[in-house]
């Protein structure tokens, strides 16, 4: 037998890695290019990542994503979990089956109807728009995201471990935050990044929810480049690339390290059995 | 608990002999349930029970899958309210009391370690509660750690413990608080039958050296027997019969507690008489009377049934040369060779089947009894029970 991949194989992994990683790597190189001609490869060069920093309109689009995204991520986080945790224990109470669909409606519905829904709620109430509409905003998308991660890490949940504290003599609100909380954490986090990333990279709905002075950078980026490609947003956008790559890597380097751990002391305890 | 037993060589005899609180009128139950009823919707799983427990008391609680036991169980632990009547602990009444207050600690079935928590933590997470002083903490948990030979294991997490070594710290974590009563739901489950074994004699040196009441739950007839004081045997939510091991096999108190309970020959008859304290039943399945001693359960006329168990009934070649002994004639149908013990199955004249077994107290060459012969079956009057239920 043949061993190794076949040439069909080589060929099919290659075109679909190309398919996806070839409009980020050209965009990661354009923004090395010395040329202000964003087709035109004029040498290798740093000088627009040096004139972001003093791109001040860049630097405050990206101050204002990241303080929305760190807000909007923690408290989706919050409520998310909460949601969560009443959609798994509670078991069946009146309305449930309506408030769960109604936790996740926001997964499948429209950015541009969640968008404009915001929007006219805002204006109803007179709400001002700007930086803490856009929070809001962002808080009511990503919360179901969250929602969804813990709940189902909570299904699997052994209900016992809880049993076993409260029987110890600890109260429910200091069994959650002993027991239950650290045991789910790894969901819990993993539903705060995925709301950060959402918040990171949101465009229709910060469009919508938005006010004067809190322009966010995916709105920024978006607005430029309709005035034309500059250098200066791949080297912006090669940036972001960075920073989700590193926390995606770490991530993974964890979970990774934690399993292999996991797994040596697995052996351990066979032997000593 | 592999090992040496912890009394190190102490018998308990002579403390388990001379318990028996619940013949004494004046003693106090320590858990008591009155008329106590759980619905789920509705669906009954514990029916208007009413059980006294005692202090110092090993009891286990015994019956098939789903009849209620761990229902019982987590009624007392506070996991579950009862929809009507009252569980007492120590004459204070627990209903509405959060498992948090109570006085019982659990041993779960699963264990339910805490697994971010080491050996060490696991064990001093109720002292913790409890506001123990630091030191005082560290000292009950490495006594504890002792108490189960895991002092090396300590600073090991759940997931690197082996299944007997998960057991015995969840049996020290729910020790750690001196609980008023220990509950233990089908706690050797996942052990192998040796260690299971040698566990049931740990947990029963424990019991009487801590002089703790331990509520037990078992599937295992065995178990029961081994480790309890007395035994409940449940059905459908209600208690069909609580005795001690001895009794309940001995004297069941009906069809159903005699066929849980170990093997039995069960034949129907009619009570034809009841002089002088023993019942002499005309059985349809023996073709012969059967005189059984008994304290007058039983009346004239009745319809009854004849419970004997197999190492009781006796088989030899020749007709029983005492005419009074009840004696039956068959033939041997099949052997069951179990090692210490062979199963013979006796076919009567009328069909029916009546089992004995026979020690073997000599390695197997040859059986003197075997398949075909032509048998007599005998047992004395006080070898079975008259059921009338
Ligand atoms: N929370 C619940 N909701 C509905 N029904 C329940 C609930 N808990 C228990 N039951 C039912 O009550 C009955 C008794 O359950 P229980 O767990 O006490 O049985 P058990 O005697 O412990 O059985 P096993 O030996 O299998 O553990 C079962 O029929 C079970 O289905
Ligand atoms: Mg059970």
């Amino acid at each position: 037998m043949r061993r190794g991949p076949s040439w069909f194989n080589i060929t099919a992994i290659t075109l679909g890695f190309a398919f996806l990683y070839l409009p980020i790597v050209l965009l990661v190189i354009y923004s090395f290019n010395a040329s202000k001609l964003v087709t035109v490869w004029g040498g290798f060069s740093t000088k627009w990542y040096v004139s972001l920093l003093s791109n001040q309109g860049l630097l405050d689009a990206a101050w204002v994503t990241i303080r929305v995204a760190l807000l909007s991520a923690t408290l989706a986080t919050v409520l998310g979990t909460l949601a969560a945790i009443a959609l798994v224990r509670f078991g069946r109470f009146p309305g449930g089956t309506l408030f769960s669909g109604m936790v996740y409606a926001p997964l499948v519905m429209p950015e541009v109807i969640t968008g404009l829904a915001m929007l006219l709620l805002f204006v109803a109430i007179g709400f001002a728009r700007g930086f803490w509409t856009l929070t809001l905003a962002h808080i009511t998308f990503s919360m179901c995201f969250v929602a969804v991660v813990v709940q189902s890490r909570l299904i699997t949940f052994d209900r016992s471990l809880e049993e076993a504290a409260l029987d110890l003599g600890c109260p429910p609100f200091k069994t959650f935050f002993t027991i239950t909380l650290p045991l789910i954490l790894p969901a819990v986090v993993a539903g705060w990044m995925l709301a950060f990333t959402l918040s990171l990279d949101d465009l229709v709905i910060s469009s919508f929810t938005t006010g004067p002075g809190a322009t966010t950078l995916p709105m920024k980026i978006y607005s430029q480049v309709r005035l034309g490609v500059t250098p200066e947003i791949n080297a912006i956008c090669s940036i972001l690339i960075g920073i989700v790559a590193t926390g995606v890597i770490i991530a993974s380097i964890v979970t990774k390290r934690r399993e292999v751990e996991r797994q040596r002391a697995e052996r351990l305890a066979l032997q000593i059995g | 608990m592999a090992g040496k037993s912890l009394t190190a060589g102490k018998s308990l005899g002579p403390v388990r002999r001379a318990f028996a609180p619940w013949n004494d009128p004046a003693a106090k139950p320590f858990i008591q349930f009155q008329n106590v009823t759980k619905t789920f919707g509705d669906f009954t799983a514990v029916d208007d029970l009413s059980l006294n427990i005692y202090e110092r008391e090993f009891f286990a609680l015994l019956g098939p899958s789903g009849c209620g036991k761990t229902t019982l169980m987590r009624m007392i632990a506070g996991f579950e309210e009862p929809t009507s009547g009252h569980v007492m602990l120590d004459g204070q009444d627990l209903v509405g009391v959060p498992p948090y207050r109570r006085p019982t600690n659990m041993m779960f079935q699963s264990y339910a370690l805490f697994p971010h928590m080491n050996v060490w933590d696991n064990i001093a997470f109720g002292l913790k509660q409890d506001g123990m002083a630091k030191a005082d903490i560290a000292t009950r948990v490495d006594e504890m750690l002792a108490l189960v030979k895991l002092e090396k294991f300590a600073r090991r997490k759940p997931h690197q413990l082996s299944g007997g070594q998960k057991q015995r710290v969840a049996l020290a974590r729910s020790l750690a608080k001196k609980p008023k009563v220990l509950l233990l739901d089908e706690p050797l489950g996942a052990l192998d039958k040796k260690l299971r074994e040698e566990t049931q004699f740990e947990l029963i040196d424990l019991q009487v050296r801590l002089g703790m009441t331990f509520v037990i739950v078992t599937h295992d007839q065995e178990e029961a027997m081994t480790v309890a004081d007395r035994i409940a045997l449940m059905d459908q939510g209600k208690i069909v019969q609580i005795a001690t091991p001895g009794e309940i096999y001995e004297q069941p108190n009906s069809r159903y507690v005699a066929d849980f309970i170990g093997d039995i020959n069960i034949l129907e008859g009619k009570v034809t008489s009841t002089e002088g304290g023993v019942a002499t039943l005309d059985c349809i399945g023996t073709g012969a009377k059967v005189q059984v001693t008994q304290d007058g359960g039983a009346k004239l006329g009745d319809e009854a049934w004849f419970a004997i168990r197999p190492e009781k009934v006796s088989i030899s070649l020749t007709p029983p040369e005492d005419p009074s002994v009840n004696a039956v004639s068959g033939e041997v149908w099949d052997i069951g060779y179990l090692g210490d013990v062979s199963i013979y199955h006796i076919r009567l004249a009328t069909g029916a089947t009546v089992k004995s077994t026979i020690t073997n107290t000599t390695r197997l060459v040859s059986r003197p009894i075997t398949w075909e012969d032509k048998v007599w079956l005998t047992w004395s009057r006080d070898g079975g029970v008259v059921l009338t239920r």
